[in-house]
């Protein structure tokens, strides 16, 4: 029989508010080691917290945007442990009143299917700063610039069931706090970093015994690592073993995870409410105002995606589930014409290429307004799709607007019927004993031999010939 | 003329500025020169900041000949050593700190710097402000000028000593679970702790955050009224200040009291306290009924709750307060840590003191998982249920009255090692601090040559009220007069 495997997600979620959630230094920028850390950053003996507002509003937000209840009331507690980034000795976060309670984050898979995955609870908490172990022998440099940066932790119930609808709810969630401008989403600086909860049971047992892997900063990291806790749990159970509650971290230059602490190391954090903070509020009024001011969610964008351009559901997901990729499939599709043909290059061409070169769509060297222009000659046939590729490439090297690029390398199809008439003439002529044996073939085959003059005739053009166009001029000529 | 400088109030003391009878320098001297030759037996002061105290009384004199004078300009005042003084060691009474020079200022010494007053150094407290004798200090105990060999409470301790030994005319105190009121009551001198939000925490060393108020201590009430006008105030950098209105506290000492309603909760005269401590108090409570009051009696029935539930919350606090102690970014660190354990467990060790530790490891306690339902949550109950204990009473009464302390100061070393019989020296000050009401501390008489005080307590925001009540008992008393024989010119 086989295992059923239960994932649940933590996901830290940064802030991008102007200034820090306690203190009103700004949020670090990657400065010199300790120059964007304040009083108050530093826990020095005698400061105190004030809570950024924005902080709250933008978490509140989240809630929203997750369907969730937003406490009225909620209240930061200290987590109590020791650790050199750890200036306070406490990190200030969210317990048993957090802001955002539960929620609900629909999901598209692949298979066309969709799926509910339930959010437990959100809190507002404060970073920690970053031991730096190199540079300094046998010693540790500490650096607080990050210390006091404002995160939301998303907390999901276990309800994925596989590494591909783990990675559809990171992206998801992804598209959500990006849409409603919660958080700038670049992975690569941490703004978004997950944990992981594994585990594997047979179908119908209780629940396993559960695995951590922490801090997973790509979406290819959280799949291949939960790929590896699941083999490596099945393993275990299959060899009699036992799984223990441990928090693993995953290497992924390497593909290897191991064990960072056990349960029995695990500290007593020694929660209470932070003495020094009221209880956050929140009316009525502010929920009023939020929902106002909530901008188009991914899957309200999807939808509208579906019904505007006739997408199917799975591309308009895909084209929905960031920002950056929404805005610039309509803007394609705007300057194209052609919702369509917009979507299949966005998803095709134009993701492969950034993919290869490792860029994001708001670097690509192609803008949405020249790929329009692309799509548009495709449409009014005065390209066809494989010039339209050699155009492309052409653009993505920053040879200019295709219009312009058509023009100089002279790619437009030929048009003029009595110009391809006579190049088709002259191959015919040329090529006495392919046409005969043309015309002696049956139908099935002269499907196949009709090939040799559609060849010669577009090398002839230079691929410029309207395909379509020349097939119906050599069936007539060749008849 | 200098003779008598020390043992003007304030209040005179301005008055004698503003007449041109002396300088802020004259002043600041004659206080200093009391400090260089007395404090010495006293051990009242940890810091004395002579030079950057000449250089501020140069400042009030130049302002005062402008006519620029602010509520304190040129009158010395001494900070408790908890607070953030920028440049200046700011040890908290612990070894841990005294290496720590502040890098800033606490809003109460900035907010009476701005109206002019002169610092004259740090006073000695116990460390971290854990302590009812000074006893606790890195820097040795205090004194108590009435008499050598016993201790003048705490955890004020230095700033009531050098108050009644007139080695400064104003001091600043801080307050967790009576720590203004009951050095005040031990030293002859009166001291407020204002309703918890009426002055910033900012800059002040944290032991408890829910339960610590800074307040004024003087030898008048009029002269704590003159400081807590200064002091108070809503700070945008400590959130638990309140946004409430600073009262005219000097408009309001005159009142007239009659008709005013005194709640003695009963109590607060427990069958087993000290006959002529409740004397004292009684007897000032029927000098008010002269002045107009009334008196009825009032049941605070969890009160007695107070003692071990403060000994539950503050600790807890402190424990994760003091945290930041690590030995990693300020303050003691041990010598070669052989690692990040080695380092948190000696220098921790180290920097603190028997009376912290204690308290850290009942406050861990208290919060770990399996206890905290049993003790934090259960002391909050506590909490509130004191907290309604007052409201009830201030629906009948305007103020409570009673005695500060069980006893008049006691030797040194006396209750060094039992540390529940210390706790129960702040027995009718810690419920005030729990459900953070406003209270002072005023000289009431003497037993045996050794001062006793009284408390009265008011409702919230009410310093005024408190203010005047006690106004107008020393303006028919002199109590609050009389001096110790140290430090006296014969």
């Amino acid at each position: 029989m086989s295992w059923e495997v239960v994932i649940g997600l933590e996901i830290h979620v940064q802030l991008n508010t102007v200034s820090k959630l306690f203190s009103g230094s700004k949020l670090s920028t990657g400065a010199e080691p300790n120059t964007q850390a304040s009083l108050v950053d530093l826990g020095m003996p005698g400061t105190l917290p004030v809570v950024n507002k924005e902080a709250v509003r933008k978490a509140a937000l989240f809630g929203l945007a997750i369907n969730a209840d937003i406490c009225r009331h909620s209240v930061f507690e200290r987590k109590n442990y020791f650790y050199p980034d750890l200036p306070k000795g406490y990190q200030t976060t969210q317990l048993a009143e957090p802001i955002v309670g539960a929620g609900v984050v629909e999901i598209q898979l692949e298979s066309g299917e969709k799926k509910n995955v339930r959010i437990h609870h959100a809190h507002l908490e404060e970073d920690a700063g970053k031991s730096l172990h190199e540079d300094f022998h046998g010693m540790t440099g500490i650096d607080l610039n990050r210390a006091g940066t404002p995160l939301i932790e998303v907390v999901t119930e276990p309800d994925m069931s596989n590494a591909e609808e783990a990675v559809a709810f990171a992206r998801k969630l992804h598209a959500i706090v990006t849409s409603i401008g919660i958080c700038d989403g670049d992975m690569s600086q941490g703004n978004m970093r997950f944990d992981v909860n594994v585990s594997i049971r047979k179908p119908g047992d209780e629940l396993g015994t559960r695995t951590e892997t922490k801090n997973l900063n790509s979406f290819r990291f959280m799949e291949k690592a939960i790929a590896l806790e699941v083999e490596r749990q099945i393993d275990v159970l299959e060899d009699g073993g036992e799984i223990v509650q441990e928090t693993r971290l995953y290497n992924g230059d390497t593909h290897t995870a191991r064990s960072m602490r056990s349960k029995e190391d695990a500290n007593d954090y020694r929660y209470f409410p932070c003495p020094d903070l009221l209880p956050v509020a929140i009316t009525d009024a502010d929920i009023e105002a939020l929902k106002a001011a909530m901008p188009e969610l991914p899957n309200a964008r999807k939808a509208r995606f579906i019904d505007d351009y006739q997408l199917s559901e799975y591309d308009a997901d895909l084209l929905s589930g960031s920002v950056a990729t929404a805005t610039f499939f309509e803007a394609v599709t705007k300057a194209g014409g052609d919702a369509k043909l917009a979507a299949n290059w966005v998803m095709g061409e134009m993701a492969a290429r950034l993919n290869a070169e490792e860029k994001t769509i708001s670097d690509s060297p192609v803008s949405a307004e020249q790929l329009g222009q692309l799509i548009a000659r495709l449409k009014d046939g005065t390209i066809s799709s494989k010039i339209a590729k050699q155009v492309f490439e052409a653009c993505w090297a920053g040879e200019g607007d295709p219009d312009a690029i058509i023009e100089a390398k002279g790619l437009k199809q030929m048009s003029d019927s009595g110009e391809l008439e006579k190049i088709v003439d002259d191959i015919i002529a040329n090529n006495a004993a392919q046409v005969e044996d043309y015309r002696n073939s049956d139908d099935a085959k002269k499907k196949k031999k009709i090939g040799f003059f559609v060849g010669q005739a577009m090398k002839a053009t230079q691929g410029k010939a309207n395909p379509q166009q020349l097939n119906q001029l050599l069936q007539k000529k060749l008849q | 003329m200098s003779n008598a400088m020390h043992n003007k109030t304030l209040t005179e003391l301005k008055a004698g500025l503003a007449a041109g009878d002396f300088s802020s320098r004259e002043l600041t001297e004659h206080f200093l020169a009391r400090i260089q030759q007395h404090d010495g037996e006293l051990n009242s002061f940890i810091s004395v900041t002579a030079e950057q105290a000449l250089a501020q009384a140069d400042a009030a004199d130049t302002a005062l000949a402008a006519g620029n004078g602010g509520l304190l300009t040129g009158l010395p005042i001494a900070h408790k050593d908890i607070f953030c003084t920028e440049g200046v060691r700011t040890s908290c009474g612990s070894k841990m700190l005294d290496s720590f020079i502040a890098p800033y200022t606490a809003t109460v010494v900035e907010k009476m710097a701005a109206e002019g007053a002169v610092m004259l150094g740090k006073t000695n407290m116990d460390e971290f402000a854990m302590g009812s004798s000074n006893e606790t200090s890195y820097y040795g105990p205090v004194k108590n000028p009435w008499d050598l060999e016993r201790v003048p409470g705490g955890s004020s301790g230095g700033a009531a000593a050098c108050l009644g030994a007139r080695l400064a005319p104003g001091a600043t105190g801080t307050d967790t679970g009576g720590s203004i009121r009951q050095p005040a009551a031990l030293n002859n001198i009166t001291g407020l702790k204002p309703t918890y939000g009426r002055v910033s925490r900012w800059g002040m060393i944290a032991f408890a955050s829910s339960l610590d108020q800074a307040g004024p201590m003087a030898q008048s009430a009029e002269d704590c009224a003159l400081m807590l006008q200064a002091m108070a105030g809503h700070d945008q950098r400590d959130s638990t200040s309140l946004d409430e209105k600073v009262d005219d506290y000097l408009g309001a000492l005159n009142n007239d009291i009659s008709g005013l309603t005194i709640g003695i909760p009963e109590e607060f005269f427990p069958d087993t306290l000290d006959g002529a401590i409740a004397d004292n108090s009684r007897a000032a409570i029927r000098e008010l009924e002269k002045l107009g009051a009334k008196v009825v009696s009032v049941s605070l029935p969890s009160i007695k709750l107070s003692v071990p539930a403060y000994y539950v919350i503050a600790p807890a606090e402190a424990s994760s307060n003091l945290s930041r102690f690590d030995g990693v970014r300020f303050g003691h660190r041990c010598d070669d840590p052989k690692d990040l354990e080695d380092l948190y467990k000696r220098s921790r060790s180290e920097g603190f003191g028997d009376e912290v530790k204690r308290r850290i490891l009942v406050g861990a306690y208290a919060l770990s998982a399996g206890y905290y339902d049993a003790y934090y949550r259960r002391a909050q109950q506590v909490r509130r249920l004191i907290r309604d204990d007052f409201a009830r009473a201030f629906e009948k009464v305007d103020v409570l009255m009673g005695p500060t302390a069980p006893e008049t100061a006691f030797k040194l070393g006396a209750k060094k090692d039992d540390p529940v019989s210390m706790y129960m020296a702040d027995v009718f000050t810690i419920g005030v601090n729990l459900a953070g009401l406003p209270a002072l501390s005023m000289p009431t008489g003497f037993i045996n040559g050794l001062p006793t005080g009284t408390q009265v307590i008011g409702n919230y925001f009410r310093e005024g009220q408190i203010l005047n009540v006690a106004h107008k008992y020393q303006q028919a008393t002199d109590w609050h007069k009389q001096a110790p024989a140290f430090g006296g010119d014969q």
